[in-house]
Parts: C-alpha cells; structure tokens; sequence
C-alpha cells in the first residue's frame, strides 16, 4: 500500500489531526490522492470516539491548488467536470457531519487549497505577511471549481467574492481576518494547533452557515437590488481591462451570479459546469502551456548551459546611473547584492541612487517595508565616479547610452579594473552584441543582458549570446537573473535581438495604417482588443518617434557598412512626418498625443496629416495584422536560430512586451491557430498589405508537414 | 385586408413619477380603471362588444404585475368576457398595444381591441424586475450593456451636438408643451383622475415647466459621466472604434421625465365600429419593429420609420407630422436629422422631455396628441416612433379618415 497523502492522529482528547502531506511532491496540490486522504479523514471523523477534526499540512504550504499536470491530460468536459464534482462531494461531506473541522493554515493555501480550507467551519491561519489566501484560477483561465464560487459568496458575500475570484490576488491575512474569511491568527504552529484545538472544544456541534435554515448570503443573493445594480456595471468593469478576452472572468460571473439565485448544492454543480467550460477553453490551454509549463521549465534552466556550477553575483557594478542603471540597482541591492553604482559625476550617480530611495519611501509609507529595511537595503548601493570601486565585482552591467563610442570606452575602463574572472554585460536594446565585445579583452566573459523599463517592475530579462560568449559566461548571466528574482530567456546575437525586432513590427503595423488612412482610434482600439497592453500609436509616443528614426538611420548606415540595403518599413515615413513637425512623442509631450496632466488624447491635427478613409477597414482585419505581424517575426526569429527554444519565444513575448497573455504567447498564437489556418490567413494578408506577412517557411513545413512548435 | 381603425384615445394626466407625485397615491389599477370607465362613458360602450385589452407595461411586478390588463377590466366592471393581455416592447409597448390591436383587427381574428398601457414609476422603479439583459453577466457582456443615457451621450458625440444643441432642444420641448396646455390642446383626451373618494388628484400633465431656461438647465449634471468611466463608456467603445472619448451632454433636464400614467386607444374595424355607434377618427396605414444595434440602443427610431414608410408606399416628406419620442433630446435630433424632417413638423406639442415617459403608456399616449393635432389643423397623415430597449425601433403611420 501506498504511503497516504494524509496523515491521521487521534490526539488523547479525541481531536483528530489530519496532516496533509502529497508524497513525492514539494507542495500539497489536489488531486485523487489528496481528495482520498481527506476523505479517509471525514470516515474517521464520523466515528464517535472523535469529536472534531483538525486539517493540517506537515509541508511548508497548507495547499498549493490543483493539480496541472493531471488537469492538462483532460480532453473532454466530463472529465473536468467528474473530477471537480468528486472532489465537491467529499468536501461537503466534512462539513456536513456535524463534528467540528478546523483548517489549521500553516503556509500558503490557494486555489484548491483555500477551498478545502472553506469547506471547514473555521479557518485559522499564522499571521504571516508572506503567507498567500487566494483563488488565483483566472490567472491560468480557470475558476476555482473546489466549491470556490459557492462557498466564498455565501461566506463573504457575492461582491468580494467576485473580486477574489475575478482578480485572483492574494489576500493578506490581516485582510481575511476582516472580512471574515478566516476566524483566527495565530503567531507560529504551535499557537496554531491550540487554538484549533480551543475552537473545536468552543464549538462541540458544528455547521456552516448556507446550510442552516435560515441562511442570508451577506450583503444579497442576485435578486437583491443593491447586488443585481452591481451585476450590471461588473462586465463592463471586467471588459474594460480584458476586453472580454478572457473567458474565465466570465465564468466566474456568471457561476458567482447563477450560484446566488439557488441553494448551495446546486451552486456546486453550476459552477462545476462552468469550470468545464473554462478547461476546455483554448484561452486557458494557451495560458497553462506558456505560464505555467513553458515558464517553469525556464526557471528550472531550460536555457541554461548544464555542466556549469551554480553561480552568485555578491558585487555588481553598473556603468551609468540613468534611469536603467538605477533601476537594475534597486533590483540588485534588493536581493542583498552590493551595487557599485557608477557615472561620469557623482551628481548623476547621487540621483541614481536616489531612485531606489523613492521607491522605497513610497513602500514605507503604504507599509510595505519598513525604514529598516529601507536603509540597509541603501546601504548596499554605493554611487561613484572612481572606477576602482570595481574591483572585485562579479559582473559589470553597463547601462550607458546607446553609442558605441561611449560604451567601448566603460568596456575598457572596467576591464582594466575588474578580475579576469568577472562577466561584463551591456544592457543594450538594440547593438548587437558581437560587436559591442570588440571593445572587451575578454569577449568570452561579455554578453547582453537586455532589462526592461521601469526594471523593478518589468519580469523579464533578455540574454544575449555574443558569437564569443563562453557557456559559463551565459551561465552566470542566467544565475544573475533568476537571483535577481526576473525571468530569463536567451537568444543569439542579431540586430534587435527577439524581443525589440517582434515588439517593433506591432508599433509599425499600427504606424503603417494610419498611413492608409485607417482612423487613430480605430488602431488602437484594435490593439487593445488584440488584448495588447497598449495600442501602437501610444506605445510609439511612449518608445519616443525621434529614439525610433535615430535607431533606424543608425541601422540604415550600419548596414550600410555591411554592404546591405535597408528595407524601409512603410511605418517610417509616419515617423519622419512626425519628427518634421516636432511631435516626437510623450516626452516633449507630444507626439500622435497630446500628453497632458489628465492623461493622453489624440492630437486633432492627426485627422489632416493623415485623413481617414471614408470607408474604414473591420476590426477583425486589423487585429489579425497586428498579430499575424508579430507572430510571424517571431517565427522567423526561430528559423533564423535567433530564438534559441519556443518557451523563451513565447515567454519572452509576453513578459517582455505584453502579448496578449490569453494567446499563450507569439509563437503559441500561431500553434493555437494551427500552422495551416495561419499560413492561409497570412498570405491573404501578404497579398493585401505586402510581402512581411509572407508566412515564415517553418510555419509553411509544419503546415505542409504537419507539426508545431509544442513545448 | 381589413383595415384597422381609431376610434378614441384617453389618457391620464401624466404626475411626476417620485414620491411627492400627484399619481404616486394611484394605484396602476386605479389609472387604468379610471380610463376604461371614461373610455366607456364617451361612448355608451356595450362592453361586451370589446374582445381584448391589450396593454403594455414594462415593470409588471408587484400590483403591476399578473397580467394588470385582465385585472383593470374586471376592476372597471366590464364584461367578463373582455379578456386581456400585458406585454412589453420597453418604451414602445404603449404604441406596439396598437399596432397588436390593429394586427387582430386587420387580420380579422378580432374586432374591437382597447390598446394602451400604463406606469407607475413612481411605485415600481424601472428596472425592479430585473431581466438578463443586465443582471446575468454572460448576456450583459454578450450583448455590450450601457445605459441608455451613455448610448444617448454616444450620439451626441458621433452627431457633434454640445451639450447647449441638446439644452435648447429640451427648453422647446417644455416651451412647446406648455404653449398646448394652455391652449387647451390635451383637454380632449386627458381624462382627470379622481381618488376613491371622488376627490381630484391630478387633471393637467404636471412636469411641464413653462419658465424653463437654458440658463438654469445649464446648472445641472451631466447624469451618465459617472456611470460611465466607470466602465460603460469602455464598453460603448469597443463598439464605436473611431470615438476617443463619450462628452456626456444629457442630464435630468434633457432626457425624458419619470412620471406616472396610462393611456388607451379603441381600435376596430369599420363594422365593429358601427355596430357600436363610434365614427372613425383614423386608420392605421403601416407599422413596423426593428432591431438596431443594442448598445447605443437608441437608433431604432429611423430604420423602423424607413420600414414603415416603405410599406405604406410613402416617403418622410409625405407625412405631415411626426411624434418622435424624447427619450432623450438626441433621439428625435437624430432622428428627424436621418429622415431629413424639419424640426417644425417634430412633437408640435412637446414631448417626453416636458411631459414624462410613463414607459409602458407612452406610445399610446404620443399617438393620441399626433391623431388630435392632425385634427385640430386638419392634416392628414401621422407618424409616431419610439426609440427602444434593447436596440430596438417601432413606428406607425396612421391617416385620418
């Protein structure tokens, strides 16, 4: 017999502890063993020498959520429907013996863990800032389908209920406390497992509220008023951030608001059939695929060189303070890293510093940190303009303008300073690499790592591999990310890299319509309901018109020099047409926006330069060629070998630029699709507006061939 | 085919629809039951000769609700034999009774309908019934939900009317309206409602302002900004790609008042008619429902008189006056701007701006001012419209015979 996945103890005063605790794995996740577990536990329970029953885990978590792996093998809706039915029927049988069941939260209990949490009378949890309550199903397009739905809204009401599931964010303990969704805190386990012990003994019979006779939901069921007025408004509140993109969050309404009009056991089977619809849904295929599979296997190195030792960076040194330099600073320091932070004046360098200085008084203030940690986490940066300070660095990122002159020169500067062991690192977005190691004398140890602006908020990091950068050196520049708490993929060396190259055809798409005379609005609306973050006029006022024709003229000459021609994108003539007149984006304050205090709105002089057509183009149209564009570059990345795995495609995609999530990604976009319906729908875009929809010839095999780009 | 006919209308005052209402004191069964006697009074009615009461109302819950046709005509001891019905087409269902009547008449299943509706929204808020078209969210993301005022405020912005356009639109429809009353225009149908006692509740329609002013509607809030940025407006733009932002110009001063009311229309064919002694007053020429796009909503009004007019062979310019309904200022703007209709040939006698919406009256009651203005200056051919719920359009054209 198997080792079970809950642990049962008869304490001496009858209370029974059942310990949760998944053999094999790190975390509880529910899943047939665990449900047995439990289920063995309820059988004991009804026993009369036990008198209550106390739900613990013996792992650092009480409960992680479902099972992925198993819910990924699911191919029709019974399945997801059986299964979610069974692991219902056995929570409502603990709640329904009358002997009272406490969860004793040790750690995180989210998802599935929260809702076995829900189904016992009371729920105490340690008061820990880092322990995690929620129901984060939505985020991979799923609903909480444990009895979520049901019991939350009956629990803590069909409004905030709504919010948990609909926004799936953590709940701070001190929250939960307040809205009653737990009953206690306690300070550690010891503290925990006494007062469970204390409210069993409190409590000899208990029930939950929805099944007692004269149950109310708190704050109305759907009938009543005040709830069916926030019905009303709570889709178009939804849409205005998802667009309707994501099925779930509409799953989640309607099995919160059909769940209010009827009794609990009806709810349970409501919501079971809607969290069908959601697993079955290509929305969250895409997002499992990409977010959860794709992306764990990069954190677990996918993409890193095997056969080099794990590696940390104690000292960094970081040439420039600007906004990058300073940015990648605070995110260092914050992970206990010492920072040399270095600029040409100690002015500048001062002001570097000073950014993590605003971001942390701002945490302090909103009780996010604490002064302490503040100032230890100061501490650690140490702005100058003496380059001897490197000394003993494990890398050196330089984040100075995009010239090369300039950054030929910190190369040297360093260099002269740092070991012969240390890694050098350029934070260019658009040089390549190869040559930017020219400067190095140890181009083995140089290579780009690429960070997004605002850094401490951006996930993602993009490592460059220079044609002479060692595996070690690409080792530790990925040990460096993941220490610094981002997500790393790694691409080889081309102009662009992955992610600038894709993300600049999406803004140039929406350039080149307007060159056609598709209306302003009608882009960027087709943008947003493409479901990217933002709509390409305003990202190319954000990204700055003049940035984008001075990286264009440099690639012009560069290739120039390489004896090749530079195609011109029909997008650019709109960027030059803006320069000339000086709307050169957000900056100035104006680009295809006027860019004011109460925000942006469209420059009406938009409508002269470039007239609309009387007959405007669909919706549908638009959105596919701002995809199409991008998935097929991305493609071509892949084929071109500049792409080194589809996961880092994909992530890279999404974490870098905010492609559409709910697509799994830029190269899933099209797997999703199926090589055969993209080809198509390519060339018919390719025969309309021009030969960079052509669809990539490795989409063309696997649609001639069949296959895909898969995992 | 079998023509329809009108024989009379009645209505009630229409009394401000809040709790200091004139009506509010009313029951709905009571507004109708005062109707239905008058109705029979006129005419010495055999009742027994009427076959149904078709009646709209939009918010039949509570007293309003349980089929309220069949209950008044019991209520206003009729013959028990008159049975009766309730329906909603939203704010068209006062005009969509008639043209039910018309179709039973026309088609020779019935001869002599009562048409009409009733409201009172002063008791029974609009809306309290609920319905999916809001309250469940699959429909209401679905269908792109907005309230009507945001839809409004939509046309407002596309059509590029301020909100001093919309303002001075309102200030005509009061002027209009109270220039009639004084006049005596209404007293022909207005049938004045008495309590239980006998004592006088209401006998003049009671939201008109004669001493409206721009300057002070200039004073209020906008109704639907708030409402919108929290959401609908997104909403309303996702289908409405080439506007940036909604200017949101309509507020309680320009959009059609909360009232109380009901009216009714006798509908029948010519025999039916003679055999109770009633001299025709009208036919109906054509009617039509359409469906238009639901989130703006209120764009139903021109395609459903493009469709009526077609099938009476007619162009807008052969119609001499018109009753487009003001739910709000930019539907008959809009409206009379799509047909290429002077504004002097549009509610002569104001509208829903000054005198209230009593949603499930309103179309009968608009097609009786059209039917005694066409008398009183002896034209021939009438059209009344309504903007609907749920992107809908309704119109009649009605000739005097």
């Amino acid at each position: 017999m198997s080792t079970p996945a809950v642990t049962l103890t008869l304490e001496s005063d009858g209370i029974l502890v059942a310990a949760m605790d998944l053999p094999g794995r790190p975390m509880n996740v529910v899943g047939d063993a665990l449900m047995e577990g439990i289920d063995a536990a309820v059988r004991r329970l009804s026993e009369p020498d036990v008198k209550g029953l106390i739900l613990s885990s013996a792992k650092a978590d009480f409960c992680a959520g479902g099972d992925l792996d198993r819910m990924s093998k699911w191919t029709t809706p019974q399945e997801p429907f059986e299964a979610s039915m069974a692991m219902k029927s056995v929570l409502r049988r603990l709640e329904k013996t009358g002997k009272p069941v406490v969860a004793a939260i040790n750690g995180h209990a989210l998802g599935g863990g929260l809702e076995i949490a829900l189904a016992c009378h009371a729920r105490i949890a340690i008061d820990d800032p880092r322990l995690k309550l929620g129901q984060p199903e939505v985020k991979l397009g799923l609903l909480p389908g444990g009895g979520g739905t049901a019991r939350l809204s009956r629990l803590v009401g069909i409004q905030q209920a709504l919010q948990i599931c609909a926004e799936g964010n953590d709940i701070p303990v001190a929250k939960a406390l307040g809205m009653g969704l737990l009953a206690d805190t306690a300070k550690d386990r010891a503290d925990l497992m006494a007062k469970a012990r204390a409210w069993i003994e409190a409590n000899p019979k208990a029930a939950q509220p929805w099944d007692l006779p004269k149950f109310r939901f708190p704050g109305g069921d759907s009938r009543s008023p005040a709830v069916v007025q926030m019905w009303t408004i709570a889709p178009s509140i939804a849409s205005a951030k998802s667009q309707g993109n994501y099925p779930a969050v509409q799953h989640i309404m309607s099995a919160i608001f059909e769940g209010g009009l009827v009794d609990f056991d009806n709810a349970c089977v409501i919501e079971s059939r809607y969290f069908a619809a959601c697993v079955m849904s290509p929305e969250s295929r895409n997002m499992i695929h990409t977010l959860w599979y794709q992306l764990n296997a990069i954190k677990k190195g996918a993409s890193r060189p095997q056969g080099v030792a794990a590696s940390t960076v104690r000292r960094l040194g970081i040439l420039g303070a600007g906004m990058m330099g300073a940015g990648i600073a605070y995110a260092a320091a914050k992970v206990g890293i010492v920072v040399v932070l270095l600029d040409t004046t100690m002015e500048a360098a001062e002001r570097g510093k000073a950014y993590s200085q605003g971001l942390l008084d701002k945490a302090v203030k909103r009780g996010r940190s604490t002064a302490d940690k503040r100032d230890a986490l100061l501490a650690r940066i140490t702005p100058t303009t003496d380059y001897s300070l490197l000394a003993g660095c494990d890398l050196v990122i330089e984040a100075v303008f995009e010239d090369r002159e300039i950054k030929a020169d910190v190369t040297r500067k360093a260099e002269a300073v740092i070991g012969a062991g240390a890694v050098f690192a350029s934070n260019t977005s658009t040089l390549p690499i190869t040559g930017l190691a020219r400067a190095s004398q140890r181009p083995a140890n140089f290579l780009g790592l690429h960070f997004f602006s605002p850094v401490d908020k951006m996930p993602l990091v993009e490592i460059i591999v220079g044609q002479q950068t060692s595996p070690e050196t690409l080792a530790r520049g990925f040990d460096f990310v993941l220490q610094i708490g981002k997500t790393p993929i790694v691409v080889n060396d081309s102009r662009g890299f992955y992610t600038s190259r894709v993300f600049a055809t999406y803004v140039m798409e929406g350039l080149t319509m307007l060159q056609e005379g598709v209306h302003p609005r009608h882009i960027e609306a087709a943008g947003l309901q493409a479901g990217m973050p933002m709509p390409p006029l305003a990202l190319q006022d954000e990204v700055s018109l003049s940035l984008s024709l001075h990286v264009a003229e440099q690639t012009r000459k560069d290739m120039a020099v390489e004896g090749k021609t530079f195609a011109e994108h029909p997008g650019l003539a709109v960027i030059r047409r803006m320069c000339e007149i000086g709307r050169i984006g957000k900056k100035a304050g104006k680009g295809f926006y006027d860019w004011g205090e109460g925000g942006r709105s469209l420059w009406p002089g938009l409508a002269g330069m470039f007239p609309a057509a009387p007959q405007q183009p669909d919706q549908r149209e638009l959105i596919d060629r701002l995809m199409f564009v991008q998935a097929n570059e991305a493609a071509r990345c892949l084929q071109e070998g500049v792409l080194r795995s589809v996961a880092d495609g994909n992530i890279g995609s999404i974490f870098g630029w905010g492609f559409a999530p709910f697509q799994g990604g830029a190269l899933q976009f099209i797997d999703a699709m199926g090589a055969k319906a993209f080809v198509a729908r390519a060339r018919e875009l390719a025969a309309r507006h021009g030969e960079r929809f052509e669809p990539a010839a490795k989409v063309v095999a696997q649609a001639e061939e069949g296959g895909r780009f898969g995992l | 085919m079998t023509h329809a006919y009108l024989y009379d209308h009645v209505r009630t005052p229409r009394g401000k629809g809040k709790k200091d209402g004139s009506l509010h004191q009313a029951t709905p069964v009571w507004l109708l039951r005062t109707l239905l006697k008058a109705l029979q009074a006129r005419h010495d009615l055999d009742t027994s000769l009427v076959d149904d009461v078709v009646l709209g109302c939009v918010t039949p819950i509570g007293e309003q609700g349980a089929d309220i046709a069949r209950t008044a005509v019991l209520d206003a001891d009729w013959a028990q034999t008159v049975a009766g019905v309730t329906q909603s087409r939203f704010c068209a269902s006062g005009l969509e009774s008639v043209n039910l009547a018309a179709a039973k008449v026309a088609s020779g299943f019935e001869d002599l309908v009562v048409a009409g509706g009733v409201e009172s929204m002063s008791r029974w808020t609009m809306g309290s019934d609920g319905g999916a078209w809001f309250m469940d969210p699959r429909i209401n993301q679905k269908l792109g939900f907005v309230p009507q005022g945001v839809g409004a405020d939509l046309i407002a912005t596309m059509e590029g009317w301020s909100r001093s356009d919309v303002d001075a639109f309102a200030l005509r429809s009061h002027q209009r309206a109270a220039a009639a009353r004084e006049d005596g225009r209404f007293v022909r149908s207005i049938v004045p409602v008495h309590d239980i006692a006998g004592l006088p509740m209401l006998a003049v329609d009671e939201t008109i302002r004669p001493n409206a002013s721009l300057e002070a509607m200039a004073q209020l809030a906008p109704s639907f900004a708030q409402m919108g940025a929290m959401g609908f407006d997104a909403t309303a733009l996702r289908k409405y790609t080439t506007v940036e932002r909604i200017e949101h110009v309509h507020h309680a001063g320009n959009s059609s008042g909360i009232v109380d009311g009901a009216a009714l229309m006798l509908v029948g064919t010519k025999e039916a008619g003679a055999r109770s002694g009633l001299r025709p007053r009208a036919r109906v020429r054509a009617a039509a429902v359409i469906g238009s796009e639901p989130t703006i909503m209120l764009t139903g009004p021109t395609p459903a008189c493009r469709k009526a007019l077609a099938k009476a062979g007619m162009q807008p310019r052969d119609v001499d006056l018109w009753e487009i309904n003001e739910a709000f200022a930019v539907v008959p703007m809009k409206t009379a701007r799509d047909l290429g209709i002077d504004l002097d040939r549009v509610n002569v006698n104001g509208g829903a701006i000054a005198m209230g919406h009593p949603l499930g009256a309103t179309g009968c009651v608009i097609l009786g001012t059209l039917l005694d203005e066409l008398e009183r200056r002896d034209l021939a051919t009438g059209a009344a419209t309504l903007c609907v719920g749920g992107g809908m359009g309704i119109a009649t054209i009605i000739e005097r015979v």
